[in-house]
């Protein structure tokens, strides 16, 4: 039975979209904590404000993350969500779900809040959504011993890792996202879990260009696929695509059904032109080519990325606060994704960044606001990379070159004596 | 056994991780793991992916509120355990996707899903608007401008067609976060929805001294708007406190973050910003950030009825213009930004210039522009 009136509320129960409001009124027979988040939230929406307090510190023993804690503002009103803390699971790599393990969680949580889950939290999490303090180290203990599951992150921590699809179900995928996202996701288990960095920390891992974790958008450190080799041509099925007997985008673009014309969709579209038809032959200057994906993208039958696979190091991407947003900066071109040597080259990399900025890094600093803080020629030495046009866009177009005492002849130091005695005041 | 609340570090487990992604395959992807060779779209929401195997993998993607109940989730598992051998999965956009091992087995799935009332709208392929990502905004978070759920829900209602259907120039991305920290990342996305706040925090003195550390109200503004002050509080009695210098104020609500007697939230001064042109594919252009078209429109819940209208407004209006392959961010540039807002009739205002840090990198410095009616 609705414990308030809701008539706001009522109206996202009509339209054609799936309604949280159904939802959340079904799981209200359940658990009857629901009714106050319904209710609630038709408050806010008279006041059109939020009733939610400042969070608190909330969480498990020995862990610094996971937990975000949450309090109703207007408890007396709605005392079944007074408390209403989060807790962060880490998701498996890629969202596949066994329904007997959901079951089993369902149970759980069921038991110990809300009954409300997002799936899933931005960042990747499967955030179970709304408890009481005093239930956390059970719901701990059961989820550690009876599902074996852990935490996500939260705090100033490394960030739960995630990543595309990948090999799972994409053909595109230059590496295994999938194993390289566990692999880090075990290998760091104390930096998820006890926060020690000047701030959060994340990694995304996505298999190609297309980018479908939006890496380097939103983390700190994204592997982004890549190959340094040629596209395979299946020059019989470029021909199919040509004729008609292949259907542009697998399908997925249909426009408005004219024709597959290659020149117009594909040569005309690639950003560097290096594709040029001799006959009916497709023909790709490779060394041009900067693997934008366009072109597998529209032709996913008769074009491969090559064989030389690995992927691309982005670092420093993060949303506007504070200084404005940040895309992730080509760092490393490429590197092997070999999960034979449990990833050496990417932990390299990662443990090179982490000692630097733990040590420089200012509180609350992301690691792109660092590098812009310290410049990238002083990060990229930092990381023991060589400079390349690849790091740059253009080169800079002011002269205020900070040069360092070492690399100028004869050093700084000089005597003001000798100079004026050649030169008069 | 169970937990034992006089002894809880006893028998304790750490640092397991998550449950090993391997355990969660269907067989058919187990099998073919690495081994994909292409895919195809059948139909909005279904994809068929074909392996070097020959064996083939079908896709059934439906969208959901992302805000999910134990009970609709067992129903996800009901389905899963009748059609998909017990598996399930979600994508980075919160669809749901149902996957299946032979083309036969494919329409029974449809059919189960379509009986089930309107929880399991599928679509979100292609060239079409995929699920909306999001934030918590009211349902549970402290520092919303805007809410999340309820806005995502009036927005999608009225762009339905668009996920069930791949009939736009390409894909379309629709992201909301309701705070300028963006928890969802929409800054670079087709069509960014986003809550803001216009007016600076007021100050609680009574209330300042228990729940904040001073010099940390002070540091957290980034544009050194919050300065120590004396004051009386209501009782006449002079306290340790801030003022903040309005003229100032971003109203990023850092402080509020760090400082809970700051509260900053408005029933008239917070609501939404439309940002636009995004992208995150490395696709023919590279990745870029959405601009800020519409500096604001109200919060009106239920249906937030300004906001779904200039949503869907750029999108039609990008639809009609653009050509196939151009996101949003690719037509506007090639049209130039000065034809977008004249084509899609949103008045221009000074809030779309620049004038934070970095802020010249956006002004125009060459002759070329067009005569638009902007020139009078
Ligand atoms: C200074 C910047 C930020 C602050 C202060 C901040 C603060 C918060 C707070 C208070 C919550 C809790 C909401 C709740 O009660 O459930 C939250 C949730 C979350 N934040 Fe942030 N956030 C910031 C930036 C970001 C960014 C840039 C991302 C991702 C790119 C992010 C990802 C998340 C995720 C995944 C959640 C879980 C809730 C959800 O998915 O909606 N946060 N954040
Ligand atoms: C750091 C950068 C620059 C420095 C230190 C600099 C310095 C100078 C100095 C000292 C003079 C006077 C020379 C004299 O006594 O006749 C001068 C003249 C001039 N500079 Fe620059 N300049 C800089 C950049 C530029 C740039 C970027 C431009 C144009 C795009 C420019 C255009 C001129 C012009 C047009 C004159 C006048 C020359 C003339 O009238 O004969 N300068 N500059
Ligand atoms: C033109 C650019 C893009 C193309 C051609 C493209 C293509 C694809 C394809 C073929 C799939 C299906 C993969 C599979 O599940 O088998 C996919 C999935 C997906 N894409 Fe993209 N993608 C593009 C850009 C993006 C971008 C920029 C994002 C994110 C901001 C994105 C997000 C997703 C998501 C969330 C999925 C679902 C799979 C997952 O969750 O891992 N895509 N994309
Ligand atoms: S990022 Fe590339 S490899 Fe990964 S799922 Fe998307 S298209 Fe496939
Ligand atoms: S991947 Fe991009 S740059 Fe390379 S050939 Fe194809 S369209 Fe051109
Ligand atoms: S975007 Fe802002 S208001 Fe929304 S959940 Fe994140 S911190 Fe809270
Ligand atoms: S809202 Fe932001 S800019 Fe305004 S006073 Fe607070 S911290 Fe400073």
């Amino acid at each position: 039975m609705p414990k308030h009136e809701t008539p706001l509320m009522d109206e996202l129960e009509k339209g054609p979209w799936p309604s949280f409001v159904s939802d959340l009124k079904r799981q209200a027979e359940k658990n009857p904590q629901c009714w106050d988040i319904v209710g609630q939230m038709e408050l806010s929406f008279k006041d059109r404000m939020t009733h939610w307090k400042h969070g608190g510190i909330v969480g498990v023993f020995g862990y610094g993350g996971g937990i975000v804690g949450r309090y109703s503002d207007v408890p007396q009103q709605f005392p079944g969500v007074a408390h209403f803390h989060t807790v962060r699971l880490n998701q498996p790599s890629s969202k596949f779900y066994r329904t007997d393990i959901l079951r089993k969680l369902c149970d759980l949580w069921e038991r110990r809040g809300s009954g409300m889950t997002n799936f899933h939290g931005s960042t990747g999490d499967l955030i179970l959504l709304g408890t009481r303090t005093e239930e956390l180290e059970p719901l701990f203990y059961e989820l550690t011993h009876d599902l074996e599951w852990d935490l996500g992150g939260s705090g100033s921590n490394l960030r739960t890792p995630a990543c595309c699809i990948g090999k799972a179900r994409c053909e595109w995928s230059c590496y295994d996202t999938q194993a390289t996202c566990y692999g880090m996701t075990m290998k760091y288990q104390d930096e998820i879990h006890r926060p020690a960095f000047p701030y959060k920390f994340k990694f995304k891992f996505s298999g190609c260009a297309n980018d479908c974790v939006a890496a380097i958008a939103r983390s700190d450190l994204s592997a982004i696929g890549t190959w340094r080799d040629n596209i395979r041509i299946n020059q019989d099925e470029v021909k199919k695509y040509i004729t008609g007997d292949n259907v542009a985008n697998g399908g997925g673009i249909p426009g408005k059904g004219e024709k597959f014309d290659i020149q117009k969709e594909v040569i005309d579209l690639c950003p560097t032109g290096c594709m040029w038809m001799e006959g009916d032959t497709l023909k790709i200057d490779d060394a041009e080519c900067t693997r934008c994906m366009h072109c597998l993208n529209v032709m996913p039958k008769a074009l491969r990325p090559g064989v030389d696979q690995g992927a691309s190091i982005m670092m420093g991407a993060k949303a506007p606060i504070l200084d404005g947003a940040q895309l992730g900066t080509l760092i490393v071109p490429f590197i092997k994704m070999d999960p034979d040597n449990e990833f050496e080259e990417l932990v390299d990399v990662i443990e090179k960044c982490w000692d630097y900025w733990m040590e420089h890094g200012k509180n609350r600093e992301r690691l792109g606001e660092t590098i812009q803080r310290v410049g990238l020629p002083t990060f990229l030495r930092v990381m023991e990379l060589e400079p390349i046009p690849q790091h740059v866009k253009e080169p800079r177009s002011n002269p205020y070159v900070f040069w360092r005492e070492e690399e100028v002849e004869g050093g700084w130091q000089r005597d003001v004596k000798e100079f004026r005695a050649k030169h008069a005041q | 056994m169970g937990y034992d609340p006089q002894n809880p570090m006893k028998d304790r487990i750490t640092d397991i991780g998550p449950p090993h992604y391997e355990k969660m395959f269907p067989q058919v992807i187990k099998d073919n793991y690495g081994k994909w060779l292409y895919h195809e779209i059948v139909k909005p929401g279904v994809l068929k992916h074909v392996s070097e195997t020959g064996a083939e993998c079908y896709t059934v993607r439906v969208g959901s509120a992302r805000l999910l109940s134990l009970e609709f989730i067992r129903e996800v598992c009901d389905v899963a355990d009748k059609h998909c051998d017990g598996v399930v999965r979600w994508t980075t956009r919160n669809n749901i996707e149902f996957m299946v091992d032979a083309e036969s087995k494919v329409q029974p799935l449809l059919d189960d899903l379509a009986g089930r009332g309107n929880k399991f709208p599928v679509g979100g392929t292609g060239a079409c608007v995929s699920n909306v990502v999001h934030t918590q905004g009211w349902l549970h978070c402290h520092t919303p401008a805007t809410d999340a759920s309820g806005v995502v829900k009036a927005v999608m209602d009225e762009l339905f067609d668009h996920f069930t259907n791949m009939d736009l120039p390409a894909k379309c991305k629709v992201a909301l976060a309701c705070c300028l920290n963006m928890c969802g990342a929409v800054h670079c996305s087709d069509i960014a929805i986003l809550g803001v706040h216009r007016k600076p925090p007021m100050v609680d003195h009574d209330a300042i001294t228990g729940l904040c550390e001073l010099p940390l109200a002070v540091a957290s503004c980034p544009l050194g708007a919050i300065k120590p002050a004396t004051v009386k509080d209501s009782s006449g009695k002079e306290i340790k406190s801030v003022k903040v210098n309005a003229d100032r104020c971003m109203f990023c609500g850092n402080c509020y973050t760090m400082c809970p007697a700051m509260p900053l939230a408005d029933p008239e001064g917070s609501g939404i910003a439309i940002l636009v042109g995004g992208k995150v594919s490395n696709t023919r252009s590279g990745p870029t950030f959405s601009k800020l078209v519409i500096p604001f429109l109200p919060n009106t819940p239920p249906r937030w009825p300004e906001t779904v209208a200039a949503v869907k407004n750029i999108l039609e209006t990008w639809a009609a213009n653009a050509r196939k392959y151009e996101r949003v961010g690719e037509w506007a540039e090639r049209i130039g930004w000065e034809k977008f807002f004249e084509i899609t009739e949103i008045p221009f205002t000074d809030k779309s210039i620049d004038d934070y840090r970095l802020a010249y990198d956006t002004w125009r410095t060459t002759t070329q522009f067009k005569f638009t009616s902007h020139i009078k």
